[in-house]
């Protein structure tokens, strides 16, 4: 499954400003993002990790700038042409972001239903086999209520994964979970990179998991993004924040 | 900038399924978007041929759904082969032409060593019953825990009022009181009107004008008034209550404040608890006083009564007793209200769902105590 478009920037963002109201909470982000990586977004709490992520997933209008998936300037996009676009990548909420009301297949079960024309039985496999992924299958009938914190996440992660996105976008993953689950997450997300080709976008604070992950950081520092490249590049860089960011974070 | 395209989707091959001596063909790409496609060809060809392979050298693309449908297939003709096997038994139906691009894919999404789902607990008509009984008793001692929690801390509280947030009572005086007085007006009037005007008509037919006073005055102070005032309270400040308390409590703040030694019944519902028994009965008797309002309107305008003679009969037919049950009922009902939002409150479980329910659950517990206790009032009162 090797991908035609290697050499084509997967996004690319250029001059993204993005403010709520008067105050400017990015300014002049320009990157591109390549295939196959997984990219991690990090810097400090408010620098706008994730105001990045929500404007890059149209969750917020940039204020202005070009966002291209895939080559297509999907800022120009109406809502029904961007929904192609939103089929083909995934998103994984801080707090997962299931819908409380109906049982962890159910959820699983939305975007199979909603965007695809499979019968009942090969949707009731892709659902286990999605949920054994984040090794939930014993909990396939539980609500949201009746799950802790990592394994709602997870759930949320079987559904981010349902439609087999070729982009993942995380929000937080391993944030509030402990360190073996954090680590077993991190190895299906290099998996899921190394067998099925997926780009993967995180914005994580966690060092351990940005050290067993990160292909390209991303460091921003209030609203401004400092670099983009290796993490062995941004710690060689000689920037003072980053430098900073890596020394406190040492246990 | 080109202008956008319509569907940015890879273009995907057109899926071809063909038999060659025992072997299904497959090829093309097995992905969601194709997957029904290719299930539409094989169940025609199935019908007349009985391969015993999947030879799938020929796909060049395939993701889970594509590894979930040649499952369900092998399951589908490895039946065929034997009736009775429930699960095909890997390696025993041949699955060939597994290359570099579909192995990964295959291993990854492959459903074939899963355990089997577990069961959905199921629950007979019988047993939901049972359960129910056994629940609603459950939620009633329950509810008999909080309500004693709720009037043993509002009795104390009125001499000690430390566990209490200064201010708390003016503000859910304004709360519950104030904020309702429009609406609480606005019903009264309408109903003291339409009470007025439908019984208008019967009484002049017998010339019984004078006794639009009696009924509106025994009607609006015995039952519409508490009532009514009543079920707005419930729906209006009774659903504010159990979703305060709701949220406070998946939220964490109940368990925040019972970590500061702080009491949550004497902090959160006591100031309700006497804000509502204070402002409730000023609010009935205003309801009282604006339906009657509407129904002097009918009286003077339709039915050619005098101010003087409606408010004098009015007086002569109420009794001292009528205004004291009146008031008794409204205090009585903003307790009910009171408790049982508080219940619902704090017997909430899940998220932002849990509050939902429990909001509606506490309004029509709500409403429907209130008109059972309005009943029981008649039934001793009358």
């Amino acid at each position: 499954m090797k991908n035609t478009q290697q050499t084509q920037p997967l996004i690319s963002i250029k001059d993204l400003v993005a403010k709520y109201g008067d105050k400017t909470i990015l300014d002049g982000i320009t990157v591109d993002l390549l295939p196959n990586e997984i990219t991690v977004i990090l810097g400090g709490s408010g620098c706008g990790k994730t105001t990045l992520l929500k404007n890059i997933l149209r969750l917020y209008e940039p204020y202005s700038g070009t966002l291209r998936y895939w080559g297509q300037d999907v800022l120009s996009m109406n809502e029904e042409e961007f929904s192609f676009v939103l089929k083909r990548i995934g998103m994984l909420f801080q707090n997962g972001a299931l819908l409380n009301s109906i049982s962890i297949y159910e959820n699983v079960s939305i975007p199979l239903e909603q965007h695809t024309k499979l019968n009942r039985e090969v949707i009731d496999r892709i659902i286990r086999v999605k949920l054994n992924l984040v090794k939930l299958s014993h909990a396939i009938h539980l609500f949201p209520s009746e799950l802790s914190g990592g394994m709602k996440k997870r759930a949320a992660l079987a559904r981010a994964l349902a439609l087999d996105p070729e982009i993942l976008f995380c929000d937080e993953p391993s944030a509030g979970l402990d360190p073996l689950t954090s680590a077993a997450l991190d190895e299906l997300l290099l998996d899921l990179k190394s067998q099925l080709n997926m780009s993967i976008v995180i914005v994580t604070h966690e060092l351990a998991s940005i050290h067993r992950i990160a292909d390209k950081i991303i460091f921003l520092d209030s609203g401004k993004m400092l670099f983009y490249g290796t993490l062995q590049a941004a710690k060689e860089a000689g920037i003072p924040q980053i430098d900073t960011f890596f020394e406190v974070g040492k246990f | 900038m080109g202008k956008p395209v319509k569907n940015p989707s890879k273009t995907s091959l057109a899926p071809l399924v063909q038999v060659q001596g025992d072997a299904l063909i497959l090829s093309g790409e097995l992905i969601f978007s194709t997957v029904p496609a290719f299930g539409e060809q094989t169940s025609k060809i199935l019908k007349k041929e009985k391969p015993v392979m999947l030879d799938i050298s020929g796909v060049q693309r395939i993701d889970s759904s594509g590894v979930a449908y040649l499952e369900e297939l092998q399951l589908a003709l490895q039946s065929r082969k034997a009736p009775k096997a429930k699960e095909p038994k890997p390696g025993i139906f041949l699955l060939k032409g597994i290359n570099d691009n579909t192995r990964p894919v295959l291993e990854t999404f492959s459903s074939l060593k899963l355990p089997d789902i577990p069961m959905a607990e199921h629950i007979s008509f019988f047993e939901g019953i049972g359960s129910g009984l056994v629940n609603g008793f459950k939620a009633f001692g329950e509810s008999l825990v909080i309500a004693a929690d709720v009037f043993f801390w509002s009795f104390y509280g009125l001499g000690n009022r430390s566990g209490q947030r200064k201010g708390s009572f003016v503000q859910q005086g304004v709360a519950l009181g104030v904020q309702a007085l429009p609406i609480v007006a606005l019903l009264s009037f309408i109903i003291g009107f339409i009470l007025s005007l439908q019984s208008a008509v019967q009484l002049r037919n017998f010339g019984a004008n004078i006794f639009i006073a009696d009924l509106l005055a025994v009607t609006m102070v015995r039952e519409m008034g508490p009532m009514l005032t009543a079920i707005i309270v419930a729906g209006r400040s009774g659903s504010a209550i159990a979703s305060e308390i709701a949220t406070m409590q998946v939220t964490e703040e109940i368990d925040a404040l019972k970590m500061m030694a702080i009491n949550p019944v004497r902090y959160v519902v006591v100031p309700k608890f006497h804000a509502i028994s204070v402002v409730m009965p000023i609010l009935v008797a205003f309801s009282i006083l604006v339906g009657e309002l509407g129904g002097l309107l009918i009286a003077i305008g339709y039915l050619d009564l005098s101010l003087e003679s409606f408010v004098n009969r009015t007086i002569e037919i109420l009794t001292l007793k009528d205004l004291v049950v009146s008031m008794a009922k409204s205090i009585w009902f903003a307790w009910v209200i009171v408790v049982i939002g508080s219940y619902y409150g704090f017997q909430v479980k899940g998220g932002a769902e849990g509050v939902g329910k429990a909001t509606t659950a506490s309004v029509v517990a709500s409403i429907f105590a209130v008109i059972l206790f309005d009943a029981l009032f008649s039934l001793l009162y009358l």
